[in-house]
Formats: C-alpha cells, structure tokens, sequence
C-alpha cells in the first residue's frame, strides 16, 4: 500500500475543504460580477440576484423545499439562533413583562442534552428569561426518540429542536417520528440538521421539519455563509427577526446578502445532491474497516453510540487506559480530535460522551474520526496501523494498564482528586 | 496544542518509565515508595516511584507511569531525572515553578506540574511511612488501592 501524503485530514466533521468546483463558481462573484443583488435597478444588481436565486433553487433541491423557504445565513449557529429565539418570541404564551424573568410560564421548550452549543447556549437564554425548557437525556445509545419527546409534551410546549445527526457520535435522531409528532401536537419543529445535510438525503416535507439549520462549510463549501429553511405552508412559520435592517430574506435576515458565499453553498449543495450516495457508501466500507480493524486488534476499545444508527463517514472510539491528547500527539500525522478535556477550551471532558454515560474516564480516552470525500484506502490503513501503534505505546505508559491487567478494578480504587 | 521542543522531546522519549514491581509487590518493599496521584475521571494520573538507599537516604533510581495528556507525561518523566541522586529531603523541595520553567509549560498546563509535584510528595511520604520515618508533610494527596478487587 503506498504511502499517503501527511498529515491525513480525518476531521471532517469540524470543516471540509472547499470543492474546487465550488471555488470556480463563486471567483466571478468577487470581482466582475460584484454586484448587491438588493440593487434593483441596474444589470449588476441583476447579476447577483440572479446567482442569488440560482443557489437558493439549489439548496432548496437538497431539502426538498420550496425556494421561497430558504433563508441564507452566516452559518448554522445563526440559523440555530434564528430558528429558536425566533420561534419562541414569536409563539410564547405571557410577554415577558407578565413573568417575571426566570420564573417560567412563557412557553416550554424541549430540547437535549446532546445538542451543539450553537442550541444549548440560545434555549438557556431563553430558560434565563422566562422560557421552560426540558433537556431530555438521550439513552445509552445517543438517540432521541419520538417517545422521549411525546412524554415530555406540555399544554404550553411551542417548540421543539432536536439535532438530525450528533457532531461528535455520529447518531441519527428520529427526525420523522419527532416531525409527525409535532404536526400533531401544533407544535413548532426544529432541527439542526449540520452534520446531516449533503451527506444524507433529506426531505423537510417527509420529515415534517418546520426549521432546519445548514452550514456550507461541513458539505465542501465556504466557511461563514449556511442557510435556515423556513415552512412556508402547514404551517406558516413565523418568527420574531433578530437583526432588524433592511429587511432582507423575507425579514428573518436583514444585512446585504454574501453573494459569494451563497454562490458556493449552491454548488456544494448541487454536487452534494449527485455524490452523497457514492461518496456515503465508499465511506461507510472505510469506517467500518476503522472501527473493525482498531476494536479486535486492541483490547479495552469501543465505539461510542449507536451500532449501526450513525452518520457513515464518522466514528467515535474511546481507547481505555489511554488520554485522548496525549494520543492524538502520537498520531501527529493524523488530524482529528478528542473527547478529552485537554484539547478542549473548557477543560472539561466531552458533555455529548457523558450524557450517552461513557464514563469521564473513557471520555478522556476518546477519539473522533470523521471521513470525507478526499479520504482513501491508503489513508485509512495508515490511520489504523499508526492509532494501533500509538496505543500500544500509550499503554505501555499507562500505569491503569498496568492495574488493569494485575485485576485491580478502577472503580474501587479511592483516586485522589484534584 | 502546540507544545515546546522540550515537552516534545520528554514525551517522545520518556525517561525511566516502568515500575519496580506490580502493585503488591511494590507494598511490600521498604525501600519503594510510590506516589500515586491524580483520577482517571479528570484525565491524568500518575505513578511514581523512588528507590531510596537506606543508609545514605538517597534516591538511587527513579520510575514513572502516566495516563494523561503530553505535559503530564512530560512533567513526569522531568521528574524522574530530576529525583535520581537527591536526598529525600532536597527531593521534598522540588516545586512545580521548577518544572512549569524548565518545560515552558503553557498556563493551561500548570495543573500538570503540581500534579507531578504531589506524586514527588507522595512518593516520598510513602517511603517514610514503611519506613517508620515521621512524614515531613501532613495530609498526602495519593490514592490508595482498596483491599477489595
């Protein structure tokens, strides 16, 4: 097997790089064809808009959506924020001056704990101001259920967001059956469908999704453009706009629109509708190669979430005894990241982990990997030759290896914390 | 993270690592001391161990094991070299500044050298125990192994 180019970029699910046939698209629009595309008496501005309408057809094609419910944004975490604090202050039940803030009785939320911060962060807010909010756990396997939502349904509740796919386990929620249930319950549906869209086939009238959250940049487009769909019929989605302006977007989104950026998310959406089967099925053989070959050639190693519900191009493995910073400096030539509280901001190992109750420890010990459409055989043997070698290494190191293999249970061990 | 040239060099050549016995035989051996220190739950722990002549109150050899990121490790392994021919007293005086200076120790890492500065205490306070010497510091931060496996 021939050697791959190092390092190998195994970390999809954080950013993917640019389609050249996206980069190609969007050029023009940087210099001769620069126009505004709210300049509606001249042929720049047509220009623009013209490109602006194509994309919109484009990504509307990807959701199985009208045009006319696409809203293009900076990414997902304004979609997110769009979505729900738009949503809440649109359809709460007591203005805020009738509760008091944080006293509750403005309208329930239900949301997860599972879900990007880009959700977590806008519903806390809201709880702050007077919003109830149910944070459901999901079950061992990282799923949300249609059930977990039913039973956590209020007189009040006015909204529902729960993510399609994980970003850090990969796990597929049950987007339908929470649809169904919300249409049912007049309920208003979110889903922050990031780490899903271009990469699985999606259908927002199926799946009975009233507001979903897309990003260019996780399907091989730009960084800083994404897009909110918005249901324009059964029901008409309203929402209370954030950014009050020109009024753009049909209001939801004022401010001059990224006509570059939403150029290249109309090509990635374009090129992803033609290759997310091939792509996601070639991937899948890879992964499943990953995760086969790592789990039986090392003990104490398991994949995290759902056996089989899970995005195909990412996996989440914890290697036990072994920190996961200290093993992504052993595979340099491996970009990917960790679970473990050393490569986060926070210091604190990964919440998604602890909420499917992988223990901290085993949070530590985590590893992402998430495959793209650049990624090849090549890439994946050195990937689990080095990963083998480099826990092997580790463990050597590990002075819980060590206990482990003499019969010592970790557990019972009194650690001294600090 | 990007890490310092002497982090890098500690972690891909850790010095003395290894133990002078399993975990039991280690209990029984006067002139061991292990520190122990640290939880898996917050992603580091660390092993140390001194080997102290009895008659002079050197350390004559030194070992560790670590589970944790590459500044733990490093931390560590700086530890060892830096134990091996010290008094058990000049050993006591090691103090984690040292070792934050002497690896460049990003701020968000320093929890790491006080980490390696409790094991070096522990390790001691270990030894002087079996040893019925009066422990210099009260109130170890080792853990200690439950008789129940």
């Amino acid at each position: 097997m021939d050697t791959p180019r190092l390092p190998i970029y195994l970390d999809h699910a954080a950013t993917t790089p640019c389609d050249p046939r996206v980069v190609e698209a969007m050029l023009p629009y940087f210099t001769e064809r620069f126009g505004n595309p709210g300049s509606r008496n001249h042929q720049f501005g047509w220009n623009a808009e013209e490109a602006v309408d194509l994309a919109r057809e484009r990504v509307a094609a990807l959701l199985g959506a009208n045009e006319k419910e696409v809203i293009f944004t900076s990414g997902s975490t304004e979609s997110n924020n769009i979505a729900i604090r738009g949503a809440a202050l649109m359809y709460e039940k007591a203005p805020m001056n009738a509760a008091p803030s944080g006293a509750g009785g403005r309208g329930h939320i239900i949301t997860n704990t599972i879900e990007h911060k880009a959700v977590l962060d806008p519903c806390k807010r809201l709880q702050k101001e007077g919003f109830d909010v149910t944070f459901l756990d999901p079950g061992s396997d990282g799923i949300i259920t249609a059930e977990m939502v039913r039973a956590a349904m209020r007189p009040d509740t006015i909204l529902c967001t729960v993510m399609w796919a994980n970003n850090e386990i990969g796990v597929i929620n049950d987007i339908p059956g929470i649809g169904a249930l919300c249409k049912e319950r007049g309920v208003i549906f979110h889903t922050d469908a990031t780490q899903w869209v271009g990469k699985m086939p999606t259908d927002v009238e199926a799946a009975g999704v009233d507001l979903l959250s897309l990003s260019a940049h996780k399907m091989y487009g730009p960084k800083g453009v994404g897009a909110l769909y918005v249901r324009r019929r059964k029901p008409r989605v309203r929402l209370t706009p954030l950014v009050d302006g020109g009024g753009q977007e049909r209001g939801f989104r004022s401010g001059t629109l990224n006509v570059t950026g939403i150029v290249g998310l109309g090509k990635a959406a374009e090129i992803a509708r033609d290759q997310m089967e091939s792509d996601g099925r070639r991937l899948l053989a890879l992964r499943t190669r990953l995760e086969s070959q790592v789990t039986s050639r090392l003990d104490s190693t398991q994949v995290n979430g759902h056996p089989h519900k899970r995005l195909p191009h990412l996996t989440n493995i914890s290697f036990g005894f072994v920190e996961g910073e200290s093993l992504m400096m052993a595979c340099k030539e491996i970009a990917c990241s960790s679970g473990s509280a050393c490569t986060s901001a926070s210091l604190e190992p990964s919440y998604v982990l602890k909420s499917i109750g992988v223990g901290d420890e085993l949070a530590h010990s985590s590893l992402r990997l998430s495959l793209g459409r650049g990624t090849t055989d090549a890439e994946i043997e050195f990937t689990i030759e080095k990963i083998v070698t480099a826990v092997k290494k580790l463990r050597e190191l590990s002075p819980l290896y060590d206990m482990h293999k003499e019969g010592i249970d970790l557990s019972k061990v009194e650690w001294a914390h600090h | 993270m990007a890490y310092g040239p002497k982090i890098i060099d500690h972690y891909e050549n850790p010095r003395n690592v290894g133990s002078f016995g399993t975990q039991s035989e280690i209990k029984t051996r006067k002139d061991v001391g292990v520190g122990l220190v640290g939880a898996p739950e917050c992603g580091d722990v660390m092993q140390l161990q001194i080997k102290v002549n009895d008659s002079t109150g050197v350390i004559e050899d030194a070992r560790f094991k670590c589970f944790g990121c590459g500044s733990a490790i490093a931390s560590s392994s700086l530890a060892t070299e830096w134990l091996k021919g010290k008094s058990l007293d000049d050993a006591e005086r090691i103090k984690n500044t040292q070792i934050v200076e002497e690896l460049s120790l990003p701020p968000v890492k320093i929890h790491c050298s006080v980490l390696a500065e409790d094991a070096i205490h522990a390790a001691i306070n270990d030894y002087r125990a079996k040893n019925g010497l009066s422990p210099a510091a009260p109130g170890s931060a080792a853990a200690s192994i439950a008789p129940s496996r």
